[in-house]
């Protein structure tokens, strides 16, 4: 039986391999952080780390998922104190929060590859992620928090 | 165990449900229609007041104290990204004078009979709350007070209230509200005259930022609860397959390759929407599974014959034409002050223009969804992101057969929500899956298709506008058509013109000193399901009137921001009866009267904050628009960039908002914030179009909004404040509607265009 690890845990599956890793996570192991907003891979709402990448869980069926390792927005931090979260309350980010995992996780990912993103980084890669309620300019505030908190600590 | 200050009291049923299920809706956009209704014997009522089921400030419905020291807040309204559950938290905390991180909110279950109003819309949660809420807040700290000076035996006077703990001011002694709560809880409520409300100067929390805010956390972590994310024992999930066009019904279908698709349970009939109360579902056929994924894919297999019905001619580009031949004719008079035709005539200089603004989807970004199951002791219960619980309690015990006070309605986060969840018809969709499936529970889930071509629409309209000037460039006639189909159609027979809400949000309304007006209603057909989109109709009134005045003024060789205030006059107080508008978004007109001089204020301080009249480079221009709506008054300026391929960016936005005082500002400028976003959005991209009777957008490709690259980065906004014991006004949607016409005079400003059809799309492309 194919098996996936979700945040450290190995779940093995048996359904129907073409489904979305999304829907599997919601529906089958509860994990409802990662949320449903388009189904096309156009909003980003349901963005996971798939071996440390940012992945649309809606468009990777889960037979692309075999054998690896992914994370959602429940394993990015034992605490819920990752820099992303922590500047993202601080600022006030969230308006009705219902994106913003899919954000986080998005960002996440980003200041892995570019620990100091300029703002063309940040528009090349948070452009896929869509906040109906527009608290983009709270988003690229929050990513510059935590990458300056990031790289204090370092 | 907890124990609660006290029990929850049997309120007296004041419902008047029989009434307003004949009119069909518990919402504030109804208001002005149900007190007409209820006016013959009783006086009108305004404000919260007027709301159906009206209000209550009784403390024990609100708050409770545990002997831990815990507040317990049950909040009425519900959470979409406003922020009130916060606000209204942070209220209680500074009369009760608690310590606001130890008060948790908890969402109350849809009943109104037991909490007053709760549907949350009109940008009038706050409006409505602000007094109630601090006298219950001070009512519960009266009590705390009470029983201290009691169990210490001390004159009253003595003892004070203070940071979650009473003190004894001459010896110092101090007990903590947990310490109180169970004997306070024992004492009457006192009469509101007894009660001592905080001065301003002395607030703690309120007018502050409070930053950290009610469900922050769980935000961020993944564990905040939406629609979609409950999940009781047994769940099985189902999507639906419903008529493409509005009125059309189910011919035929065959499931059998649905039925083969692993995890597919039952395929279930969902009727087409009776005689009875609004927001009955579309109809259609229900694919019930394991999970939605199998529900998806079972769907995708379903073939399906649909008879369309009445709307299968309905086609934008054609009902476009029909309703500027009407504008072009005389319509329903709604407002005329002299003749027009005579002052048109004799006018130095005559303008006109025609406005178009298409229809809207809300999507929010949780698409509908909702949980019901029958109750193990009977009944049944729903988990849902709704606005509306009542009228949701209503229309779901309708499909069911059932009363409603046998569906308990439990409320999740809203993941935005913008007037669609005020709309609950797949919250009944999903209780007649459950009925279906024997009671089990089921989840309805829209997909984002379901949700862009199956939604309650912002209405599609033309504004048709004309003015005369006099050759000192004075605007001395005015002549408004406007001409859009009407939300009245969702709750009954097609009116086939606006209603006084409708009519009363910018249009009705308008201020501005000139000597000969008249506003004209022609007919209008509604050929899809037309409902509330945040701001409703002042997004067209405002758009057509905020570019025309531009229009104007160039016109006239003026500068439009100077032309602008010259129009709306001196400082004065208008009574909006003066100028026909019996809505007032159901505000007493005295207490609300339309102030000038706080929409000539926010302009120019709008223009100030943006650097009107500055030099800019080639391509880039300023734009300004402001706009009385939700008895707040708002300008936007932008400075835009229209680049030689015709594209655009948007540099700078500066927002001035006068909602009166400022409960939490931070949240007042999100609110801001996001409005600039979304208002971009509808300028740029926003349309739902329709051919065949079928809407042809589908997701956030056919049906684009603003993303992280074309957001502008700098938004600043500024709030005027006010007096905390005046009238407060909304703030969810008022900064929505002077957005993009600010836009579209900044883009003449910068290119010599103007854009008088929405979406701008591709029109700067050459």
């Amino acid at each position: 039986m194919p098996q996936v690890t979700v945040n450290g845990l190995a779940h093995s599956f048996d359904g129907d391999p073409d489904m979305p890793l999304l829907w599997w996570l919601r529906d089958e192991l509860g994990l409802t952080g990662t949320k449903f907003g388009c189904g096309e891979s156009l909003c980003g709402a349901c963005t996971v780390h798939l071996e440390g990448a940012a992945v649309r869980a809606c468009q990777t069926p889960l037979s692309a998922a075999a054998g690896l390792h992914v994370t959602t927005i429940e394993g990015l931090s034992a605490h819920g104190d990752h820099p992303l979260q922590q500047a993202w309350q601080e600022l006030g980010v969230p308006q009705c929060g219902f994106c913003q995992t899919g954000q986080i996780m998005q960002a996440a990912a980003l200041l892995k590859d570019v620990p100091h993103p300029t703002d063309d980084d940040i528009d090349g890669t948070m452009a896929g992620n869509i906040c109906r309620c527009g608290t983009y300019p709270r988003i690229r505030a929050a990513i510059k928090r935590a990458a300056a908190a990031t790289g204090a600590k370092a | 165990m907890n124990k609660p200050l006290a029990a929850l009291p049997e309120i007296e049923n004041v419902s008047r449900r029989g009434l307003l299920l004949g009119l069909g809706g518990g919402l504030i956009l109804a208001v002005g229609l149900k007190s007409h209704a209820l006016a013959e014997d009783a006086p009108e009522k305004f404000g919260a007041d007027g709301d159906d089921n009206g209000w209550r400030d009784d403390p024990r419905l609100f708050i409770a104290i545990d002997e831990s020291g815990a507040v317990t807040l049950t909040t009425h309204r519900q959470e979409m990204g406003q922020g009130i559950k916060t606000s209204l938290a942070m209220v209680l905390a500074e009369e009760l004078e608690a310590d606001f991180a130890r008060v948790r909110v908890l969402q109350a279950d849809g009943d109104e009979v037991k909490y007053g109003n709760q549907d949350t819309d009109g940008s009038r949660s706050m409006r409505h709350s602000f007094a109630p809420m601090r006298r219950a807040g001070a009512a519960a700290r009266t009590m705390l007070e009470q029983a201290a000076a009691a169990r210490w035996n001390v004159p009253a006077l003595e003892v004070k209230a203070e940071a979650h703990a009473v003190t004894h001011t001459p010896t110092g002694r101090k007990l903590t509200y947990g310490d109180l709560a169970k004997a306070a809880a024992a004492y009457p409520v006192p009469p509101r005259e007894a009660l001592k409300l905080k001065p301003a100067s002395a607030f703690r929390y309120v007018g502050r930022d409070v930053i950290s805010g009610v469900d922050r956390a769980d935000i961020v972590t993944g564990k905040a609860v939406y629609g979609g994310d409950v999940r009781p024992e047994g769940l099985i999930y189902a999507v639906v397959a419903r008529p493409p066009v509005v009125g059309g019904t189910v011919a035929s279908y065959d499931a059998s390759e649905t039925l083969k698709v692993p995890g597919v349970l039952k395929v279930v009939p969902i009727a087409p929407p009776k005689e009875g109360p609004p927001f009955q579902p579309l109809g259609g056929l229900a694919v019930v599974a394991k999970n939605t994924w199998a529900a998806i894919k079972g769907r995708k297999a379903l073939k399906v014959n649909w008879n369309d019905g009445a709307n299968a001619a309905y086609e934008s580009a054609t009902f476009r034409k029909t309703l500027e031949a009407a504008a072009r004719q005389p319509g329903k008079v709604i407002r005329d002050t002299g003749d027009i035709d005579k002052a048109l005539a004799g006018a130095a200089k005559r303008v006109e223009a025609e406005y178009y603004l298409p229809h809207l989807a809300h999507a929010s970004m949780e698409t509908p969804t909702a949980t019901v199951r029958a109750k193990p002791g009977g009944g049944w219960e729903a988990w849902a992101c709704v606005q509306a619980p009542q009228i949701t309690r209503e229309v779901t015990a309708f499909a069911l057969g059932a009363k409603a006070e046998d569906v308990t309605v439990h409320i999740t986060l809203l993941g935005g929500a913008f007037g669609r969840k005020s709309k609950p018809d797949y919250v009944v969709e999903a209780a007649l899956c459950s009925q279906a499936m024997g009671g089990v529970p089921v989840k309805v889930t829209w997909t984002r298709e379901d949700d862009i071509q199956h939604d309650y629409y912002h209405t599609v309209s033309l504004e048709r506008l004309e003015a005369g000037l006099d050759a000192q460039g004075k605007v001395v006639a005015w002549r408004h058509r406007t001409c859009a189909p009407a939300i009245g159609s969702t709750f009954g027979p097609d009116p086939k013109h606006e209603g006084d809400s409708e009519l009363g949000m910018g249009a009705t309304n308008m201020p501005f000193q000139i000597p000969v007006v008249r506003l004209e209603n022609p007919e209008a057909s509604a050929h899809a399901r037309i409902g509330w989109f945040r701001s409703v109709s002042n997004v067209p009134h405002a758009f057509a009137i905020q570019a025309f005045v531009a229009e104007l003024a160039h016109a006239a060789g003026r500068d439009p921001k100077d032309f602008l205030l010259e129009l709306i006059g001196p400082a004065r107080r208008v009574n909006p009866r003066s100028l026909n508008d019996t809505f007032n978004y159901g505000e007493d007109p005295a207490l609300y009267p339309i102030e000038t001089g706080r929409l000539s204020t926010v302009i120019q301080r709008a223009a100030k904050e943006i650097g009107w009249g500055r030099s800019l480079p080639k391509g880039r221009g300023l734009g300004i628009a402001g706009h009385y709506s939700f008895v707040t008054y708002t300008a936007c300026a932008v400075e835009v960039e229209v680049k030689p391929d015709g594209s655009l960016q948007v540099i700078r936005a500066d927002v001035a908002v006068d909602c009166g005082a400022v409960i939490n500002p931070d949240r007042v400028r999100s609110q801001a914030e996001g409005s600039v976003i979304m208002g971009l959005s509808l300028a740029q991209g926003g349309e739902v179009s329709f051919k065949d009777g079928r809407a042809q957008q589908g997701n956030f490709d056919s049906f684009p909004v603003v993303r992280m690259d074309a957001a502008p980065k700098d938004i600043h906004v500024h709030l005027i404040g006010g007096d905390f014991n005046a009238p407060l006004g909304g703030v969810g949607e008022p900064c929505l509607p002077p957005v993009a016409p600010a836009l579209v005079n900044a883009i003449f400003a910068a290119t010599g265009k103007r854009v008088r059809d929405l979406p701008i799309g591709k029109q700067l492309k050459s």
